[in-house]
């Protein structure tokens, strides 16, 4: 029934389009000065057609559950019942009017039951009348307007600023949401964890969480010593740090290559292979990185002397370092080649050659884009959750051995929220107070990232 | 410069042929350019005589599907050939662009570019010369010497090509190639540019495109006509303005085209 009358709004909005727009016709032959292109005549009529109709049947199906839930549960009012009781009846009621109820049906229930389809019945009848209705008054309206030959133009664009607008606030509003809920979680985290323990605790273990029983109550110091998040941001930024180390050459280098030296042919070719390595999924790089490259440092390593971890930090590093390579040689690329050629031109004119020119012309003046790139990469870096999940280890060691295992921020948080959890524990709430530390360090370094860039800018152009 | 009233010739082009992939861009160009002294290449858009210009430093090597044929003569010797170092040549022969294109560096930086490339300098103090001097030849120094160390890019259009001339002197070339200098410059800065390349000519063999004719009568005492990627004629720009042998030269110089 919803579908039938969803679909019918949207032909009828089609078809005033039609009609705004032969009126705006009828208007022209009539010699007169159209104030719009026809097409704003129809668009005009469409969204006046449309759109009330959409508010009143949106604003219908978010309250006609309400009103009729509170009128079938006004037969049981004073009587004494919790409201998990009339909740239960309520439920009840739905499901024997579907044909569902499976338990005692006692006549009240029955009762109830066909009060709650009568009252279906009539609040469906009702809103197709409201909706129709609610189209006639509004296209006559709007169609007198487009008789009158008044203004169509500002309207029809003044609505498609509104429909942009709030579209980006949609995503406005998502972020904000999430970043409260972060905030909630995370104040309530710190009520029982002291912000000291957390910021400079060495010591992580919230396995030691799992331990109490939830009939107890919260006793925080049992905490102690359980939540100290160092070990974990160190084990991030090393992780970041070794997966830097190897994406900002290799990435870099091949960037210049394929901007500068390899011939229209080579880059047609190579391009697109290097951003294969993007669209690799990155739970692939992380069982390559757990079952391949893992076992081959352990074993590389025990050949030399050394002990090396099969879940170490290097492995993990090196395979996520390979994973950002294409966005940094990618985006440099595109940097480098949109610098001037003119740039170029003046360069070798002067006698320099084409390395003398990379080092010191196009290199200076793409900067601001390839450190972009690369604090975008860092940010990849410090975010990435499948590649150390699997080949990093999950005991938050705090080391500095690249041949050891350590663990990282989002690691743990998939810890912690795999298997059960119950909410208002310290322990999920740890999850929030980590997200919300992981979206604080990479917001800090978008930041930094647009401040070097519009310092460079400010320099060079 | 006349040396005993003989004409002394700087660059000797000898059949020269331009091929972009498999269209020619010039046919069989045979020019003498005269030492000391200012050519002015004039012609419609797209007839050949940026082209020209950018053999003459082997700029054209940068474009991958250009190809150069003939010989091109620099003090008796082919730079066409296998054993012209192009680093050296582009040395020799400076170029300046249509657009003012300073580097995104300090006005000082830009000055310097060349002489640290071809290791010019031995010390600061050295390179600190090389840049007031180059500046001051190109008429800029007044202006800039107080900020030295700020970006070249910050400068008026005008000024930004003065600064493109001082780049260019700066390694001492004996050539000076310059590719329609004046076009994105306003009449007062163009005035300015026209001065300094009489003042450099003393110095410079100067090469300049331009559209326009009125600039290549002030500037040039020789003026080389193209047409189509031909040399149509040439000679000095007195007899090629008043009195050409052509017909589509006559016509060119009237304005009935191009």
């Amino acid at each position: 029934m919803n579908l039938i009358l969803f679909t019918f709004i949207v032909l009828l909005g089609f078809t005033s389009y039609y009609f705004g727009r032969k009126k705006a016709y009828t208007i022209q032959s009539t010699k007169k000065r159209l104030t719009a292109l026809p097409q704003f005549y129809g668009y005009y009529l469409a969204i006046w057609c449309a759109i009330p109709a959409f508010i009143i049947f949106s604003l219908w199906a978010i309250f006609e559950p309400t009103i009729v839930k509170l009128l079938i549960l006004s037969d049981y009012s004073n009587q004494g019942y919790l409201d998990d009781e009339l909740n239960l009846i309520y439920e009840k009621t739905k499901a024997l009017s579907r044909g569902q109820f499976t338990g005692e049906i006692t006549p009240f229930i029955e009762a109830s039951a066909e009060k709650y389809l009568s009252l279906r019945s009539i609040a469906q009848s009702s809103k197709v009348v409201i909706v129709l209705s609610a189209i006639i008054a509004s296209v006559a309206y709007a169609y007198k307007r487009i008789s009158s030959n008044s203004r169509t133009r500002e309207p029809v664009e003044k609505f498609l600023n509104a429909v942009l607008f709030t579209a980006s606030l949609a995503a406005i509003l998502t972020t904000v949401g999430i970043v409260f809920s972060l905030i909630f979680q995370t104040i309530d985290f710190f009520k029982v964890i002291p912000l000291f323990d957390f910021v400079f605790g060495t010591h992580w273990y919230p396995a030691k969480a799992f331990v109490r029983d939830s009939s107890e109550a919260l006793d925080p110091t049992m905490y102690s010593d359980t939540f100290g998040a160092v070990p974990i941001f160190a084990g991030t930024f090393f992780i970041a740090f070794i997966a830097m180390c190897v994406a900002i050459p290799i990435g870099l280098m091949s960037g210049i290559y394929l901007a500068e030296y390899a011939s229209t042919k080579v880059r047609q070719y190579a391009k697109p292979l290097i951003e294969i390595l993007a669209g690799i999924p990155t739970v692939v790089y992380g069982f390559f990185a757990a079952l391949t490259v893992g076992p081959f440092l352990k074993e590389l390593g025990t050949s030399m002397g050394l002990e090396v971890s099969a879940e170490s930090a290097l492995a993990a590093g090196g395979v996520m370092g390979i994973m950002i390579i294409p966005f940094i040689s990618s985006l440099s690329d595109d940097v480098i080649t949109s610098v001037p050629q003119s740039l170029r031109d003046g360069s070798y004119a002067m006698g320099a050659t084409k390395s003398e020119t990379i080092k010191r012309v196009i290199f200076p003046a793409a900067l601001p884009g390839i450190v972009g790139s690369i604090l975008l990469g860092v940010s990849r870096a410090i975010g990435e959750t499948m590649i150390v999940v699997m080949a990093s280890g999950l005991a938050a060691n705090l080391t500095l051995n690249p041949l050891e295992s350590t663990s990282t921020i989002t690691a743990q948080i998939v810890v912690i929220l795999i298997g059960d959890q119950a909410f208002g524990d310290p322990k999920t709430q740890a999850a929030f107070a980590l997200g919300m530390s992981l979206f604080l360090v990479t917001l800090c370094l978008n930041i930094v990232a647009l401040r070097v860039v519009k310092k460079y800018r400010e320099k060079y152009e | 410069m006349r040396k005993n009233g003989v004409k002394m010739i700087k660059i000797k082009a000898k059949d020269v042929d331009v091929f972009y992939g498999k269209k020619q861009a010039l046919f069989n160009i045979s020019l003498d350019i005269e030492e000391n002294q200012v050519t002015a290449l004039i012609g419609p858009s797209g007839c050949g005589k940026s082209t020209f210009l950018r053999c003459l430093n082997r700029m054209n090597d940068v474009i991958d599907i250009c190809s150069v044929k003939g010989e091109i003569l620099i003090n008796d010797f082919n730079i066409n050939d296998k054993s012209c170092d192009v680093v050296r040549l582009r040395e020799k022969i400076g170029m300046v662009f249509q657009k003012p294109n300073p580097f995104p560096k300090t006005l000082y930086e830009n000055v310097s570019y060349g002489p640290t490339i071809h290791g010019m300098a031995q010390s600061k103090q050295e390179m600190d010369e090389i840049v007031e001097t180059s500046l001051k030849k190109a008429a800029l120094w007044e202006e800039v010497k107080d900020r030295l160390h700020e970006p070249g890019t910050g400068l008026s259009g005008g000024q930004q090509q003065r600064l493109c001339i001082a780049r260019a002197i700066s390694v001492r070339p004996e050539v000076i190639l310059m590719d329609e200098p004046c076009s994105a410059l306003d009449p007062i800065a163009t005035a300015q540019i026209e001065e300094l390349i009489d003042e450099l000519k003393k110095e410079h063999t100067i090469i300049i495109v331009t559209h326009s004719m009125a600039q290549a009568a002030r500037v040039s005492q020789n003026t080389g006509f193209f047409h189509l990627g031909q040399l149509i004629e040439h000679g000095s720009t007195d007899k090629i303005f008043k009195n050409p042998d052509n017909t589509k030269t006559q016509d060119y110089i009237t304005g009935r085209f191009g």
